[in-house]
């Protein structure tokens, strides 16, 4: 049923359809809208039988995820940026376990200094916890991602983070489909635990593994992952044959045959960057996209097939991997071992800064034509963080940076002087 | 107290069984078809307080809710010795997760429970002092405020012994510990005597608070089966000296807890709803010193130096306890006694 | 993966099969193992009869009356007579006594004793018999208990006593109000009923004879015969002895003691015939004692007693003269030794009569002429065995040396049997080594449930006073199971199961009927199951490698 609605309602109706059990969450911006509409369909019986749980902080909503989905219920919670860090301990322990809990990352961007907007620092800081990581470019595709999420999930046995920007996409009211009960069901079986807590059949879950083993169960987690990688183009494409559209799988090529450049990102910047694509094709350039849907398991077989004929590839990233750079950059790198190509690395978008069209245009451009820095970012007040530098150079003082551009800005001059 | 007490006159309610009563009289740890909850084979140290601690509170639980519980296990000492790959020593459904998270794992669990339809099985989160009044007390205090249907057991031994014996919010005052060393002109633990959680947890005017030692076993496992008939969050708190971290005997695990609670140093008691409705009153006074003399963390109290001012502060502390909490039965020995 | 499970195979590592840990022996552990012991209660250990106490009190503990009473009948045929007149060394060595108040042993022991009166229980005889001819000299409770187990062994025993009723100081020595005759009546008559042949009023007058016609012999004639002590007296004084008082007055005779009696002497007889004068009407009954009441030999209850009933008491005193209606006392004070000496100080005192209570000797003439029995002190020597010297002839009761009260007489009883039976049949009478003593620092008092002891019912002073009425009653069957589960059972195992619950490893088996095992696979060696054994009846011993 097509329905114009905010994307974070179009989530929580995918998420109710998926029959959730047991539901946590503590409120944390842009993720809230989620949770609060979930609340009101548990609270009014509608979702039935769920339990809504208000937890205390991020750290027990993974908490009770874990319990809840070890005791065989499905499980979902939503999260963002601080949260997801304050949840980062039972974030590696639910993988850990190989409990399939599905959950949103509203994506935005990690303080000091606090900033609710948008960038993927909080998922990026989380690659490695274990969990897969699914990246949507579209507010249907967040939806259709979560129902994939708990089916893949739940085959494997492994944890699964959708993540979406946080305002771009959450707060955006656009047009959705959403299935009906029917479809989902019918594509998404009940959850059958791999393990479960069970008087009838007790057994111990989470015993402490020494040096003897442990090597093995890293290895069988990364198994498991490389499992996924099968297993994510397979759930795609029986998804496509169920509701008729193309949504999740590993990566999604935009007009990259005979493209000699190649734009590779994660998320809703997708969609500028293939509006821009268009217009350079337009114009002659051949230049094509690559979307990254699945960021965890790294697709490098897919990566590298789609930028193997590219002469140069430019990876943009909504995080910034502070000394050094790219964080996705670095893993199309591995992708690319032993294939020739000039690479930039392009670090836009932090803490909710707009990317551009125009932006866009500027850079691909200088990109083609060879200009770019191998690192770059994206509109950065060059006037602004020189003069911050000279003046640290100069009084060595210390303390937080961002209030004296705030200060270069006018932004808090007044009252600070 | 509420409980039915069987008074009898050669071993009475004191120890664990009575061949002179029928064997539904006796203690659930006197039943040789015991769940043993924790079974042989385990490795906690010689005299484990905790192991014990934790076999009578879950054995009492699992008759009380006719074997359908589960149980979720905080990091520590109780779940190192129990579960080291490829053994377990546990013979109920069982989950670790994380040190300080248990009591929200177990609100998960009881969430999926209820939400599966099976609330005839029951959760019990439990974890040692560090875990609970420290690392584990926001987790702790939601699942209380929440109300959910979790029993949650604290197995007290006053620090951080699994990691070496350091200092925690419960290590009671002058302690020594690893963290706390008895040197300087306050040795030991420098302040209060310990973050007393069951007066925390009754604050939530949760349905019900105890307090309970390996020492009195009859007493334990009655607080045991009296929180399962509450539903909703549920707090039992366990004394269960440590030998390593006490430096005591293997062997007087058990007396020691038998003289916390006869000193008056941990009073015993229940309550419903925020409101104590019960208290074990003290057979035979002893004075602290005839507690803390025999362990090794309180040496520097004792000995060529004594510190009279320190045994006195504890005294104190001891004799508040007895007045607030009314412990002394009228009919109790003296403190020579 | 555990047969049990229902499940499918499990994460590898990180969950895990219950049952798995008892692959993890830690019994490899231990440097000190617990054993279950056996020790000896203090009240066995002080039984002059050699009662198994501990055990029969376990049996009435769950009211198995009859069983608890054939195990006092393994070793003493008198428990209802013990039960009123035992000076309780039991009690006195109990455990309990340290944490409350002793356990009434003997209260128990009574109530068992009468309820197998009133039941008719009886003790078969199961041995074959031998063929072996014993005789007994004296009817009293050593005699009677030697020939009761000599006929329970299979031997025939032949009892003679001069006297018309068998029971000795039972009957002719102890007044009937602290031991009613038919008690006694019925007690001898179950021994009599298993086929004692039992010849009263024949005196034993040539023992070579005896010894030639029977396989063994054993003496027990008593002391019935009441020291004499010089008292200056005038011609009108009336001076009596307390043995002659007390057996006159079993046979029928009222002893002319009148209002007001002076008894003389400071033990249990000195005291019987005073409150015996009371109950024959005397107004005025006064022990006169030379020493202290804490150096009195009586016991204490007995004083207690007669205080009750109006017996005066003139301590630190001897009476230096006797006359018509009075007598002259002299104060006596105790030296540094404890021995009184005179002070010179008198008084005078009104006596109608003076009893003299001064102990007992035995008539010995019956061995005086055998050369190989030796007498020393007024009393037969005898060995280990209580074998004289004279092969064959044994020996017990008041006329050997020891301590003379019946519960003394009836383990004489029993300890003669054996060496006879060991003699007849020409074996050594081994018995095994004592247990260590379980003394009262091996137990751990904390589990034992604070219980008074039950106070007998007694007599109102004025039917004791006037009557002979038994002063102490008896518990009813419900105050004796009370009484009877006070004990500690000290040294032993009383299956409260604490050891099977304490042990941290569940290193204890419980195996049922009171039985426990340890389990060496997995038992640490902490010894919580030896410190929080209440009885003391685990110890830890070194592990051996």
């Amino acid at each position: 049923m097509l329905k114009q609605i905010e994307g974070s309602r179009g989530v929580a109706e995918a998420v109710a359809l998926c029959r959730p059990e047991v539901i946590c969450a503590y409120p944390i911006s842009p993720q809230t809208h989620i949770v609060e509409a979930l609340s009101s369909l548990v609270k009014s019986g509608e979702l039935a039988p769920c339990e809504f749980v208000n937890v205390e902080s991020e750290f027990a909503a993974m908490s009770v995820a874990i319990g809840a989905s070890a005791t065989g219920a499905r499980s979902y919670t939503a999260t963002a940026s601080q949260g997801l860090l304050y949840m980062a301990e039972p974030l590696y322990n639910a993988s850990g376990l190989g409990l399939p809990i599905v959950m949103t990352v509203a994506n935005r961007a990690i303080g000091a200094p606090i900033n609710i907007w948008n960038d993927h620092s909080d998922s990026m800081s989380q690659r490695d916890s274990g969990w897969i990581q699914l990246y949507a470019e579209t507010n249907q595709e967040a939806l259709d991602l979560h129902i994939q999420a708990f089916r893949i999930a739940e085959e494997l046995s492994l944890p699964v983070m959708v993540c979406m920007d946080g305002f771009v996409l959450t707060h955006a009211v656009e047009r959705v489909d959403v299935p009906s009960a029917e479809q989902v069901d019918a594509f998404l079986p009940p959850y059958e635990p791999r393990q479960l807590l069970d008087p009838d059949d007790p057994i111990s879950i989470g015993a402490m593994v020494g040096p003897d083993a442990f090597t093995e169960v890293r290895y069988l987690a990364h198994d498991k992952q490389m499992q996924a990688l099968e297993l994510i183009p397979a759930v795609a494409a029986g998804f496509r044959v169920a509701f008729g559209r193309e949504s999740g799988g590993l990566v999604r090529p935009y007009r990259c045959e005979d493209a000699e450049t190649i734009v590779v990102a994660l998320g809703s910047v997708l969609g500028t960057i293939k509006d821009t694509v268009d217009e350079l094709r337009d114009e002659g350039v051949k230049i094509g996209a690559l979307g990254l849907t699945s960021f965890r398991p790294f697709p490098l077989d897919a990566v590298r097939t789609a930028l193997a004929g590219a002469r140069r590839v430019v990876v943009l990233e909504r995080a910034l991997a502070v000394g050094i750079g790219g964080i996705v950059a670095a893993n199309v790198r591995m992708a690319l071992s032993g294939i020739s190509l000039h690479g930039y690395t392009v670090i836009a978008g932090l803490g909710g800064r707009a990317i551009t069209k125009a932006s866009l245009r500027r850079l691909f451009a200088d990109a083609v034509a060879d200009r770019l820095e191998p690192l770059t970012f994206l509109d950065l007040n060059r006037e602004l963080v020189e003069r911050e530098l000279q003046r640290t150079r100069a009084t060595r003082r210390s303390g937080p940076a961002a209030e004296n551009l705030l200060r270069d800005l006018g932004a808090v001059g007044s009252r600070i002087g | 107290m509420t409980q039915q007490r069987v008074r009898f006159y050669q071993i009475g309610s004191y120890a664990a069984g009575n061949r002179l009563l029928d064997p539904d009289q006796g203690s659930v740890q006197a039943d040789a078809q015991r769940t043993n909850s924790l079974n042989s084979g385990h490795r906690a140290c010689q005299g484990c307080g905790e192991a014990l601690g934790a076999r009578y509170a879950l054995d009492a639980v699992m008759r009380a809710t006719g074997n359908q519980m589960v149980a979720v296990n905080a990091t520590g000492c109780l779940e190192v010795f129990s579960t080291p790959y490829p053994e377990t020593a546990w013979q109920v459904p069982w989950l670790h997760s994380l040190f300080g998270n248990a009591p929200a794992v177990a609100t998960g669990v009881a969430a999926a429970l209820k939400a599966k339809g099976r609330t005839g099985v029951r959760v019990v989160g439990q974890g040692g002092d560090g875990g609970t009044v420290d690392i584990g007390l926001a987790c702790l205090s939601g699942m209380f405020e929440r109300n959910d249907d979790v029993l949650y057991i604290c197995y007290d031994n006053g620090g951080y012994m699994n990691t070496g014996v350091q200092r925690s919010g419960a290590t009671p005052h002058a302690a020594a510990t690893t963290t706390t060393p008895a040197v300087g002109p306050e040795p030991g633990n420098n302040f209060g005597q310990g973050k007393s959680l069951p007066l925390i947890a009754m604050a939530h005017r949760i349905p019900y608070v105890a307090t309970a030692t390996v020492a009195d076993l009859r007493d334990l496992e009655y607080k045991a089966k009296r929180a399962m008939e509450f539903r909703g969050a549920r707090y039992l708190h366990v004394l269960v000296p440590c030998p390593l971290g006490w430096r005591t005997a293997s062997n007087q695990t058990i007396q020691i807890a038998r003289l916390a609670t006869e000193t008056g140093i941990f009073p015993v008691f229940e309550a419903e709803d925020g409101e104590v409705v019960g208290v074990s009153k003290i057979r035979r006074r002893r004075p602290v010193s005839d507690y803390l003399e025999p362990q090794g963390r309180y040496a520097h109290l004792f000995g060529a130096a004594p510190r009279e001012d320190v045994i006195a502060r504890i005294q104190a502390e001891a004799d508040r306890n007895v007045r607030s909490f009314g412990l002394v039965d009228p009919r109790c020995r003296s403190m020579e006694g | 993966m555990s047969e049990a499970s229902k499940h499918g195979p499990l994460p590898f590592a990180i969950t895990l099969d219950v049952g798995s840990s008892l692959a993890n022996k830690t019994g490899s552990w231990r440097t000190e193992v617990p054993a279950y012991v056996d020790r000896l209660p203090p009240c066995n250990d002080a039984c002059p009869a050699g009662e198994n106490i501990q055990q029969w009190l376990h049996h009435a503990e769950e009211a198995g009356y009859e069983a608890a009473w054939r195990q006092i009948m393994a070793d003493n045929p008198f428990p209802a007579i013990m039960g009123r007149v035992c000076y309780r060394p039991c009690e006195t060595a109990c455990n309990r006594a340290t944490l409350d108040e002793a356990v009434g042993i003997n209260s128990v022991e009574r109530f068992l004793g009468d309820e197998a009166i009133k039941q008719g229980w009886t003790v078969p005889v199961e041995a074959e018999p031998t063929g072996k001819q014993v005789l007994v000299v004296g009817a009293g409770p050593s005699g009677l208990a030697v020939a009761y187990h000599l006929t329970l062994l299979g031997h025939q025993v032949t009892v003679r006593d001069s006297c018309p009723e068998a029971g000795g100081m039972m009957r002719y020595g102890i007044p009937a109000y602290r031991l009613p005759r038919d008690v006694v009546d019925a007690e001898v008559q179950r021994i009599v009923d298993l086929g004692v042949r039992l010849e009263l009023g024949t005196t034993v007058t040539d023992l070579e004879v005896a010894l030639s016609s029977f396989d063994a012999v054993f003496l027990a004639v008593g002391a019935h015969v009441g020291r004499r002590a010089d008292i200056p007296a005038g011609d009108s004084a009336h001076i009596l002895d307390a043995v002659s008082v007390l057996a006159g007055l079993e046979e029928g005779e009222q002893p002319l003691l009148g209002r007001r009696v002076a008894v003389y002497g400071g033990g249990n007889t000195a005291l019987d015939v005073a409150r015996t004068a009371r109950r024959l009407g005397a107004t005025d009954a006064v022990v006169v004692y030379r020493r202290t009441r804490d150096r009195m030999p009586a016991h204490d209850l007995e004083v207690k007693e007669a205080l009750e009933e109006g017996i005066r008491m003139r301590w630190l005193s001897t009476i230096a003269y006797a006359g018509a209606g009075q007598i002259k006392i002299e104060k006596m004070k105790l030296d540094e030794t404890g021995f009184p000496q005179p002070t010179g100080e008198f008084e005078e005192l009104a006596a109608d009569s003076v009893v003299l209570a001064l102990g007992q000797l035995s008539d010995l003439t019956l061995v005086e002429n055998l050369e190989d029995v030796t007498i020393a002190d007024g009393v037969v020597q005898v060995g280990k065995d209580l074998m004289t010297g004279h092969p064959g002839l044994f020996a017990g009761g008041d006329m050997v040396p020891s301590d003379r009260t019946v519960t003394v007489a009836i383990g004489h009883g029993k300890k003669a049997a054996r060496s006879i039976d060991a003699w007849l049949r020409g074996t050594a009478d081994e018995r095994a080594a004592r247990h260590e003593l379980a003394t009262y620092d091996r137990l751990n008092t904390w589990y034992y449930a604070d219980a008074p002891a039950t106070v007998r019912p007694r007599l109102d002073l004025a039917r004791r006073i006037t009557t002979f009425d038994e002063v102490t009653g008896g518990l009813d069957a419900s105050t004796a199971l009370f009484e009877a589960r006070r004990c500690l059972s000290c040294g032993n195992c009383l299956e409260c199961d604490n050891c099977f619950s304490v042990c941290p490893d569940n290193a204890v088996i419980k195996l049922g009927q009171g039985r426990y095992e340890i389990d060496l696979d997995f038992c640490k060696g902490c010894g919580l199951c030896a410190a929080e054994c209440p009885s003391g009846a685990i110890e830890m011993f070194p592990e051996r490698l």
